[in-house]
C-alpha cells in the first residue's frame, strides 16, 4: 500500500518541517546571545559578556521585577474571577443577560488589544478625573492583564466544570453538605488542576504582554516587554538576546516539567474518574449506546 | 412575592457567582466601550472631552460631533490603512490554514502515545514570549540573517519581487512579506491547537465506513474529514483573523511603510499626534468591521459549550 | 395492600412536577408503609427520575406534598432531609478512600470521631468491605464500588432510602447474586426503600409493591404478583412481560362467567365482569398459561385454537412459539422444556393446537 507509506512519510516531513518553522527563531536567538559582536548576525566568537552585562542592566531588571509582580497578581485575580464566571456559565443555564455576560467573557480573547488596551485607558482617566484615582501606573496595568487573563481562565475552568459529572455534587449534598461545603470538599479538589492551569496561563499571559501594558502604564511602570520593545525597535540587541535566551531556557524546563506532571495527574485522574463511576445502565426503550464497564 | 426559603438562600449564592464576575465585565469591559464611543463623538476641550449633554439657558443640547467618523471616510489613508489590515489578515489566515491544516492533521494521526509529546512541543513557543519570537525573525530577515541568506541565495527573493511583496531584491525586511511570515509564524499555533483538537476526536469509523463504501482516501479525507472539521476551521481561523485586524506589534517590528495597519495608525494618533477622539474613531471602526467575525465566533463558542451539556 | 393513612410512613400528595407546561409527574399521590420496599417501574421519560429527585430533594415540586413521619419535607433541601439516595452510577468521590467516603455524611452531621469510627466500622462490615476500606474507589471492582456507595447512603440511618437503577449493567449472574444481596441488607436494617427502574425483573424480584408510570401518571399499583396476573390496562397486561392481546366483543356477560368472541377464537372467562354486553374488551393472555399439542383438545369451540407454528425461539428451559392462526394474528405461546428428550417435538411448519382453561385470561376495558 504505497498510498499510506507515502502518506506516512509525507506527515513526518510536513510536521518536521513545521517544528523546525516553529523553533527556528528560537534557536537563532540562543545562538546568538553568545555571539561575541555588536552586529547581531555576524558570527565572531563565543562570549558570555551580554549575560554579564544584564547583571547590571538596571532598566531589564527593573523591568522583570515589575513584571513578575503584576504577574503574579493578574494569574490570582484571573483565577478567581474565571472561576467564578466559569462557574456562572456552567451551572446557571438562564439568567438575565446570559447572552451578553457569555459575549463578554469571550471577547477579549479575540479583540485586538489595542482597542481593549485604548477603551480601558480612556475610562480609566475618565476615573481619575473624577475621583483623583488610579494613577496610571502598576495598578492600571493589571487590570488590563486582569481583563484579559479572565477571559482564557473562564475558558480553562469552563472546559473542566463541563466534565465533571453533577451526580458528584448531588451525592454530597444528599448526604448532607450544604452549597458552599460541596464547593469546598468535593468540587474544588476535582477542578485543582484546571486551576493551577489557568494560573500558569495568565502568569505567562501577562508577563508577555506588551500592547495592554504600552496604554496602561505610567511613569516608573516599565514592564520587562516594554524595555525589550523599545529596543528592539531600535534594531537588534544582542542584549534582547540574552534576555531571550534566559527566558527561554525557565520556560522549556517549566513546560516540560509541568507537562509531563499534567500528563501524568491525568492519566490517573481518568482512571479514578471512570472507575469511580460506572456505565449507566442500558435502558432497553432508549437509543443510548451501551460503554463497556471500565 | 414569598418565595420559599431554599429557593432564596439558592439565589443568595447564585447572585454572588454570577454578579461578581458580571459586575467587573460591565465595569471593565463594556463601560469603557461605551465611553469609547463617547470619545469618538466627543468635542475635545483641552484636554477633556465635552459633555454631549448640556442644559444651558433652558435650552438640552446634544451635541454629537461625526467629524472624525466623515474625516476617516474621506481621506484615502485610513480608507487604505483599513483595507490593508483586513487584507493582511486575511492572508495570514490562508497561510496559517495551509500551513495548520495539515500539521494538525498529522499530529492527530500520529501514534497515541507521542501526541501529548507533539501537543507539548507545539505549546512551547507559545509559552515563550511571543515578543521575543518575532524580534527573532527580525534578525533572520535581516542582512546576513539565516533566512535571508537562503532565500537570496536560492534566487528566491527575485520570485517575491516579482510577486510584488518585496520591494527591491536582497531587502527582506519591512516588506509585506516580513509581515505575513511573521504574523502566520505568531498566529499558527491558534490556528493548529483547535484543528488538533477537532480532529484528534473525530471518529475514525466514519473513514472506514467512506472506505468501505468505495471512496479512496483522498475521496474520503475530501468528503468526510474535511466538513466534519469545519467547526475546528471555523474556530481557528476566528482566532486567527480578528485579532490579526488590529496587530500592533509585528507590523511595527517587521512591516514597514507600505505596509500601515490600523493597529499602527491608532497607536500614532494616540501618542504621537494625541489625538485621543481621532483614535477612538480608529477603534470603533475596527470594531466594526470585525464584528461579524467577531459574532461569528461568539455563536460558535455558545454552540460548542451547548454541544458539551 | 395499600397501606392506611394512619401508618403511612412516607405519603406522597397530588405531587406534580411541571418544565415549561410539560407535566414529568402529574398529580401523583401514594402511601408507603414503613420497611416496603416500593419499587417505580416505567420505560424512560415516564417520570420515574423525576419523582425520585423530587423525593431526595433535588426538585422542588410544582405542587403536593411529601409527607416523611409527619414532616413536609416538599421544599426543604437535599443536604437536610433524611434521606439518603444510591445513585445511578454511584458517584463515589474519587478523591477519598472508601472509608472516607462512607464518612463523609456523618462528618457533616458533626458526629464526634469516636462515633463516626464505631459507625463506619460497622457499616463496612455490613456490605463486607472491612477490608478495602483504605483503598480508593479507582481501585475497586464494580460491584466492590456498589457495596461501598450502598454503605454510604445507610451510614446515617436515614428514614428513607432511594435506590436509582440499583442493577443496571451488571450481567446476569452477577445480578442475581447483588439483587438477593441487596434485599437481605435494606431487609437487615430494616429502612423503608423507594426505587427506580426500567427493569420489570429488578422491580417483580425485589420489590414488595411497584408502580407503573407513564407520562408521569401511576397506572397500576401493587404487589408485583397483582400487576403481572391481574393488570388493570392494556398498557400494563404489555408492559410487564409477554402477553397475547385479543381485541374482542362482549358476547355473553353472566354472573359466574362471560365469553368474549374474538377473530380466530371464542373465549370462556370463569368470573364475571362489570360491562354491557355487545361492548368491546381486550382479553389478555399470557403465554405460558397455553398449552400446545398436535391433537385436538376435548373440545374446540371455547378456549382453543389451531394455528401453524411461524417462530420458534428456543430459551433453555422454555421454547417460546410463535403461532399463525387463520386471520393471520399472531399467538405466542411459551412452554417449559420439561421433557429433556421429547418424542416428536414441534417444530417450524407444524399445525398444532393451542389451548387454555378459563381462569387464566384477564380481561380488559382500557
Amino acid at each position: 500500500m504505497s498510498g499510506a507509506i507515502f502518506n506516512r512519510w509525507f506527515g513526518r516531513g510536513w510536521l518536521a518541517a513545521g517544528f523546525a518553522f516553529l523553533y527556528l527563531p528560537i534557536v537563532a536567538l540562543v545562538l546568538y546571545s553568545f555571539n561575541d559582536s555588536p552586529i547581531p548576525n555576524v558570527w565572531r566568537g563565543f562570549t558570555l559578556k551580554w549575560y554579564v552585562a544584564l547583571a547590571s542592566d538596571s532598566e531589564m531588571l527593573a523591568g522583570f521585577w515589575l513584571s513578575l509582580k503584576i504577574a503574579f497578581f493578574t494569574a490570582c485575580g484571573s483565577v478567581v474571577l474565571g472561576t467564578l464566571a466559569a462557574f456562572a456559565l456552567v451551572k446557571y443555564k438562564r439568567f438575565t443577560g446570559r447572552t451578553l455576560f457569555a459575549g463578554m467573557v469571550n471577547a477579549p480573547l479575540v479583540m485586538p488589544e489595542v482597542v481593549v488596551g485604548l477603551s480601558l485607558l480612556l475610562m480609566l482617566v475618565s476615573v481619575q478625573r473624577a475621583i483623583g484615582f488610579p494613577e496610571r501606573g502598576m495598578l492600571t496595568i493589571w487590570l488590563g492583564h486582569l481583563l484579559l487573563g479572565v477571559a482564557y481562565a473562564t475558558v480553562v475552568v469552563q472546559a473542566r466544570l463541563h466534565d465533571l459529572n453533577p451526580q458528584l455534587e448531588e451525592a454530597a449534598q444528599d448526604l448532607g453538605a450544604r452549597p458552599h461545603q460541596v464547593f469546598w470538599l468535593v468540587t474544588l479538589p476535582m477542578i485543582a488542576q484546571s486551576l493551577a492551569s489557568a494560573w500558569l496561563l495568565t502568569f505567562t499571559l501577562s508577563l508577555d504582554d506588551v500592547v495592554l501594558s504600552a496604554f496602561l502604564s505610567g511613569p516608573g511602570a516599565t514592564t520587562m516587554p516594554l524595555v525589550i520593545f523599545s529596543r528592539a525597535r531600535l534594531g537588534l540587541n544582542p542584549s534582547v538576546n540574552a534576555v531571550a535566551t534566559l527566558i527561554v531556557f525557565v520556560v522549556a524546563i517549566g513546560v516540560v516539567a509541568a507537562s509531563y506532571l499534567i500528563a501524568r495527574a491525568e492519566r490517573r485522574r481518568q482512571q479514578e474518574m471512570a472507575a469511580a463511576f460506572r456505565a449507566p445502565s442500558p435502558d432497553p426503550s432508549s437509543n443510548a449506546k451501551e460503554e463497556p464497564t471500565p | 412575592m414569598n418565595l420559599p426559603r431554599r429557593v432564596s438562600s439558592l439565589l443568595h449564592g447564585r447572585t454572588a457567582v454570577i454578579g461578581a464576575p458580571y459586575l467587573w465585565l460591565l465595569a471593565f469591559f463594556l463601560l469603557p466601550f461605551l465611553i469609547l464611543v463617547k470619545y469618538s463623538v466627543s468635542e475635545m476641550e483641552a484636554v477633556q472631552p465635552k459633555d454631549l449633554v448640556q442644559f444651558k439657558d433652558g435650552l438640552l443640547q446634544l451635541t454629537i460631533k461625526l467629524s472624525n467618523y466623515v474625516f476617516i471616510t474621506q481621506d484615502d489613508l485610513y480608507f487604505k490603512t483599513y483595507l490593508a489590515s483586513l487584507k493582511y489578515a486575511a492572508a495570514t489566515t490562508f497561510f496559517c490554514l495551509l500551513i495548520g491544516y495539515p500539521f494538525a492533521y498529522f499530529m492527530a494521526r500520529a501514534k497515541a502515545t507521542i501526541q501529548p509529546a507533539l501537543l507539548m512541543l507545539v505549546m512551547l513557543p507559545f509559552w515563550t514570549s511571543f515578543l521575543l519570537r518575532v524580534y527573532a525573525w527580525k534578525g533572520l530577515l535581516s542582512a546576513d540573517g539565516w533566512v535571508a541568506d537562503v532565500v537570496i541565495g536560492m534566487g528566491l527573493d527575485q520570485m517575491l519581487a516579482a510577486l510584488g511583496v518585496i520591494s527591491t531584491p536582497g531587502n527582506l525586511m519591512n516588506t509585506p512579506f516580513s509581515l505575513v511570515l511573521g504574523m502566520t509564524y505568531t498566529y499558527l499555533p491558534f490556528m493548529i491547537l483547535p484543528l488538533y483538537g477537532n480532529l484528534s476526536k473525530m471518529d475514525l469509523r466514519l473513514l472506514e465506513a467512506a472506505l468501505d463504501l468505495g471512496a479512496t482516501p483522498w475521496t474520503a479525507f475530501w468528503t468526510v474529514t474535511v466538513p466534519l472539521s469545519k467547526a475546528g476551521i471555523i474556530a481557528g481561523s476566528m482566532l486567527v483573523f480578528i485579532p490579526c485586524v488590529g496587530e500592533f506589534v509585528i507590523p511595527e517590528l517587521l512591516g514597514g511603510p507600505e505596509t500601515l495597519m490600523t493597529g499602527r495608525v491608532m497607536w500614532d494618533e494616540f501618542f504621537s499626534n494625541n489625538d485621543w477622539p481621532l483614535a477612538s474613531t480608529l477603534a470603533v471602526v475596527m470594531i466594526l468591521l470585525i464584528i461579524v467575525p467577531l459574532a461569528l465566533f461568539n455563536k460558535y463558542q455558545a454552540e460548542a459549550q451547548e454541544r458539551r451539556t | 395492600m395499600a397501606a392506611s393513612g394512619a401508618d403511612a410512613f412516607l405519603r406522597i400528595e397530588g405531587l406534580t412536577k411541571e418544565f415549561d407546561g410539560y407535566k414529568a409527574v402529574n398529580n401523583v399521590s401514594i402511601d408507603i408503609a414503613k420497611g416496603e420496599i416500593f419499587a417505580l417501574l416505567g420505560s424512560s421519560g415516564c417520570g420515574k427520575s423525576t419523582l425520585l429527585r423530587m423525593l431526595a430533594g433535588f426538585e422542588e415540586p410544582t405542587s403536593g406534598r411529601i409527607v416523611l413521619d409527619g414532616q413536609d419535607l416538599a421544599h426543604v433541601p437535599p443536604y437536610k432531609v433524611p434521606i439518603n439516595m444510591m445513585f445511578q452510577s454511584y458517584a463515589l468521590f474519587p478523591h477519598l478512600t472508601v472509608w472516607d467516603n462512607i464518612a463523609f455524611g456523618l462528618r457533616r452531621e458533626g458526629m464526634p470521631a469516636a462515633g463516626i469510627e464505631e459507625r463506619v466500622e460497622a457499616m463496612l462490615k455490613l456490605v463486607q468491605l472491612t477490608k478495602f476500606a483504605k483503598r480508593k474507589p479507582h481501585q475497586l471492582s464494580g460491584g466492590q464500588q456498589q457495596r461501598v456507595a450502598l454503605a454510604r447512603s445507610l451510614a446515617k440511618r436515614p428514614q428513607l432510602l432511594l435506590l436509582d437503577e440499583p442493577l443496571g449493567a451488571l450481567d446476569k449472574k452477577l445480578r442475581e447474586e447483588t439483587q438477593i444481596e441487596l434485599v437481605n441488607i435494606i431487609e437487615q436494617v430494616g429502612v423503608t426503600c423507594v426505587m427506580v427502574t426500567h427493569d420489570q425483573e429488578e422491580a417483580m424480584t425485589m420489590a414488595s409493591r411497584i408502580a407503573v408510570m407513564s407520562e408521569g401518571r401511576f397506572l397500576q399499583v401493587g404487589a408485583p404478583a397483582d400487576i403481572y396476573e391481574t393488570p388493570a390496562t392494556r398498557f400494563v397486561a404489555d408492559f410487564i412481560g409477554n402477553v397475547n392481546l385479543m381485541d374482542g366483543t362482549l358476547d355473553v356477560d353472566a354472573e359466574a362467567h362471560c365469553e368474549v368472541s374474538c377473530a380466530d377464537v371464542r373465549h370462556y372467562i370463569g368470573h364475571g365482569i362489570t360491562g354491557t354486553r355487545g361492548m368491546a374488551v381486550t382479553v389478555a393472555l399470557r403465554p405460558e398459561k397455553i398449552k400446545l399439542t398436535r391433537e385436538a383438545p376435548a373440545q374446540t369451540a371455547h378456549n382453543a385454537v389451531r394455528g401453524t407454528i411461524r417462530e420458534m425461539s428456543y430459551f433453555g428451559s422454555f421454547t417460546v412459539f410463535q403461532l399463525v392462526l387463520a386471520s393471520g394474528a399472531k399467538l405466542k405461546v411459551s412452554q417449559a422444556n420439561t421433557d429433556r428428550h421429547p418424542e416428536d417435538p414441534l417444530t417450524w411448519g407444524d399445525e398444532a393446537w393451542a389451548r387454555w382453561d378459563a381462569w387464566s385470561q384477564v380481561v380488559l376495558t382500557q
